[in-house]
């Protein structure tokens, strides 16, 4: 008889409100395997993941470790069974020494109390060496690279006996050389029977250091299939096949000349050289995923992101944008992803928060002027239907989707040119993501241009007249709406060719 | 606004005004002397220097933020003003040059706080101490004393039967709560507390904005010292040592939030006329002075464990 494999969940479920996030997804993994999990952003991979570290409880489904059901309610309980997560963002502590950071809860002690400085060492060398890592665990984890903290998680992982590693998107921060280390350092706990989870939408990677993969879409498992048997094209297919159910009512709207007009957008950080037109009454859709520039385009646009270089012209005229101010002063409009933490001041009321952007009309020589205030705010709860007892209301008790009506107002009282949505309906209930889709094509119908980034994928082409796709802070395609399909939109993104 | 809106913004206040009319009749019912005339009008002068302190500590805590200075601010602008008015010019020019000085003062801890990037804390804290030493330094630790009639009126003289001091603390909360509900700035200094990036975000000059927080919060510490000096007669440097806690006391029993974006000055006019009458009152019972500072401790901390199960309660 075979034996049980190292990992098995069966029937995975959870949901959120207004969401489900995974629907009876099974998934195994043997020792020794490296199984990639694959999927569109929100395909569920995370969510996956948090229930196996037991970051978060499913609401069905059951998980077994070699043959035996093991309820994982908490982080404590996975560490465990020998279940470590390696993270996008390192849990490490910057100014603690590599050893502490590694024996951090199990520190040994002498007579009880005293920390054990040379045992601590001796067991951090140890494991760096077996690992066949070179790092001093006297070092300060702050002094070292991305790539030598990684190679510390994954230490930390192992002193902990980890059977079961999980590793999200574990090169998106390494250079070519240091993938290479990671990779021997894959190979190696694969060879001392690790079973590892990896996480990435790298195709060449993929293909060269896994040995089975899953791929998940809309929270549902699709296949899981021998890396040696299945092609990009299978894959993408995979990820990106589905029938659009939701109703998106986008209006035929004739657009108009160029309102915004970007060329050759540059930071510092990320963005390499975008360059794009957005018309009036226009619908412009960014795809791309997560981490390929697009928040740090629309920042950049809003004047928060420093730009290196290029220019941006709004109805043919270049303008210096350098800060939110100038940037709303150029008559642009941004609704952040995050609108509870960028969008609104919470504590303050609907009244209060339309009127921040606004001051100049609700504030004539710096006094409040009741009137005004009351005007905007009635024009953004009726002319929006937020639904409120009254303008005096604080923005925290609102829902997502009447909070995201009260950003928009904030903007539309300014008779806004462009306005840049970031993520318009994360969130948001079904019958509120209608009713934002609507206010767009109102808005695009009195020739507004709209700058949509999106990860839902039925939205963007559901939605844009036209779609630009971000990889790697470039511009990796453009579609018309006839043109872009699912399977199109994600080679861009994912940088592939079919 | 219908009166139940009403009632929710300002339950917070309403409760602690419950408390100060609670205590009031406690102390109505154990002392003959609390409440007659002169008594009340004694309380009213004696808050009313915390008081007004509080008023500039509201604003900056409603921006989230923490004054440690405006004890210190307040003896330095009261012997540079002390010291201008010895030289006999006139008095409107000595009390222009003092609150100039806890104007400057309070706007250089603004300006470490949004060019410096320091902590609020950091920042008033280390203007304590160098505020602290320039009154020391600047009269070379000696006070500085005698007035004419006409500086000591701004605390001796009365309007129909109201203490100057009082009047001029009921003129300050007029003019500040304006400030606060009905300008732009006072929307700014909400917004800037309850959440500085979408208030960023949202075309606003956060780091002036602040700043001038800071200057006001210096300008109600030397309006303090005017009063503080002229019912003296005499301007200390080692004046208003403490009375940051004070003033952060009466803002917190006020009902305003460390956290920022929430607060009142009617609340912490509220507070501080609480401590005020609490002081009274343990005075008028003959209570020891140790004793008093172990109670006003706890109605502090009581004032503030109340408002947070009430906040809890609602989510």
């Amino acid at each position: 008889m075979e034996p049980p494999p190292l990992l098995r969940m069966r029937g995975i479920g959870k949901s959120y409100p207004g969401v489900r996030a995974l629907d009876a997804v099974d998934f195994d993994l043997e020792a020794g395997e490296v199984h990639v999990l694959l999927g569109e952003n929100g395909a569920g991979k995370s969510t996956l993941m948090k229930v196996l570290s037991g970051a978060c409880r499913p609401d069905a489904g059951t998980i077994a470790i070699e043959g035996v059901t093991r309820p994982i309610g908490t982080p404590q309980q996975a560490r465990m069974l020998g279940i470590s997560t390696i993270y996008q963002e390192f849990n490490l502590i910057p100014h603690l020494s590599v050893s502490a950071n590694i024996v951090l809860g199990r520190e040994p002690l002498l007579g009880g109390f005293l920390l054990d400085r040379r045992a601590m060492r001796r067991q951090a060398e140890t494991v760096l060496r077996d690992l066949g890592v070179s790092i001093d665990p006297r070092a300060l984890v702050s002094t070292l690279g991305v790539a030598e903290q990684q190679m510390v998680e994954v230490a930390k992982a192992l002193s902990l006996d980890a059977r079961i590693l999980i590793m999200d998107e574990p090169t998106s921060a390494l250079t070519g050389t240091e993938i290479r280390t990671l990779f021997d350092l894959v190979r190696r706990l694969r060879q001392r029977g690790v079973g590892i989870v990896y996480i990435s939408h790298r195709m060449e990677e993929i293909y060269e250091i896994g040995d089975r993969v899953t791929v998940l879409r809309d929270g549902r498992w699709v296949a899981t299939r021998r890396l040696t048997e299945v092609s990009t094209r299978d894959l993408i297919r995979y990820m990106a096949d589905r029938e659009l159910q939701e109703h998106f009512p986008r209006a035929q709207v004739e657009p108009g000349p160029p309102v915004l007009e970007v060329r050759n957008l540059s930071t510092r950080t990320k963005l390499r050289g975008i360059s794009f037109q957005l018309r009036q009454g226009e619908i412009l859709g960014v795809a791309g995923l997560l981490g390929s520039g697009r928040t740090e385009m629309a920042q950049a646009l809003f004047g928060v992101a420093p730009r290196e270089s290029g220019e941006i012209l709004v109805d043919g005229q270049a303008r210096r944008i350098r800060s939110p101010r100038a940037a709303i002063r150029a008559g642009i409009g941004f609704l952040p992803e995050d609108r509870r933490l960028l969008g609104l001041v919470l504590p303050l009321s609907i009244k209060r928060n339309v009127s921040l952007p606004n001051t100049d009309r609700v504030y004539p020589r710096g006094l409040l002027h009741r009137g005004q205030e009351r005007q905007l705010a009635d024009a953004c709860v009726t002319g929006l239907r937020v639904k409120t007892p009254h303008t005096d209301q604080a923005t925290g008790n609102l829902s997502g989707g009447n909070q995201q009506k009260v950003v928009l107002g904030k903007w539309l009282a300014r008779a806004p040119r462009i306005l840049i949505f970031d993520e318009p309906t994360r969130g948001i209930d079904v019958g509120a993501k209608e009713e934002i889709y609507r206010l767009m094509n109102r808005l695009t119908q009195q020739g507004v241009g709209i700058l949509m980034i999106s990860s839902e994928l039925p939205e963007v082409l559901g939605m844009s007249d036209r779609i630009l796709v971000m990889r790697e802070g470039r511009i990796s395609g453009e579609f018309n709406r006839d043109q872009a399909t699912p399977a199109l939109v994600l080679q861009a993104a994912l940088g592939t060719k079919a | 606004m219908n009166w139940k809106t009403w009632l929710i913004h300002h339950g917070r206040q309403l409760g602690t005004l419950a408390g100060l009319l609670a205590l009031g009749l406690a102390l109505t019912l154990s002392s003959p002397y609390f409440l007659t005339v002169s008594n009340l009008l004694t309380v009213l002068e004696q808050v009313s220097i915390n008081a007004i302190v509080a008023v500039g500590m509201t604003v900056v805590i409603i921006t989230a933020g923490i004054d440690l200075s405006v004890g210190s601010i307040l003896a330095l602008s009261g012997v540079v003003m002390a010291t201008v008015l010895q030289q006999q010019l006139p008095v409107p020019i000595a009390l222009l040059v003092g609150l100039g000085v806890g104007v400057a003062c309070g706007m250089v801890n603004g300006l470490l706080i949004t060019l410096g990037r320091l902590p609020p804390f950091i920042a008033t804290l280390g203007m304590m101490s160098v505020a602290r030493g320039g009154a020391l330094l600047f009269t070379e630790g000696r006070p500085v004393s005698g007035f004419s009639d006409g500086f000591r009126a701004l605390a001796g003289s009365q309007v129909w039967v109201i203490p100057m001091p009082t009047v001029i603390m009921l003129g300050v909360y007029v003019l500040a709560h304006f400030l606060l509900t009905r300008t732009r700035f006072g929307l700014y200094a909400y917004a800037m507390g309850g959440n500085e990036q979408a208030t960023h975000l949202s075309g606003i000059n956060v780091r002036l904005n602040k700043t001038l927080v800071y200057g006001l919060s210096g300008l109600t510490s030397a309006i303090a010292a005017v009063i503080l000096t002229a019912r003296l007669n005499s301007a200390q440097p080692t004046a208003g040592m403490t009375y940051e806690l004070d003033a952060i006391a009466a803002t917190v029993i006020g009902g305003a939030s460390l956290m920022g974006g929430q607060g009142t000055l009617v609340g912490t006019l509220i507070g501080a006329l609480l401590m005020g009458v609490l002081r009274n009152g343990l005075n008028l019972l003959e209570v020891s002075s140790f004793l008093q500072q172990v109670i006003i401790g706890g109605v502090i901390i009581v004032a503030v464990l109340v408002d947070m199960a009430l906040k809890t309660d609602k989510k």
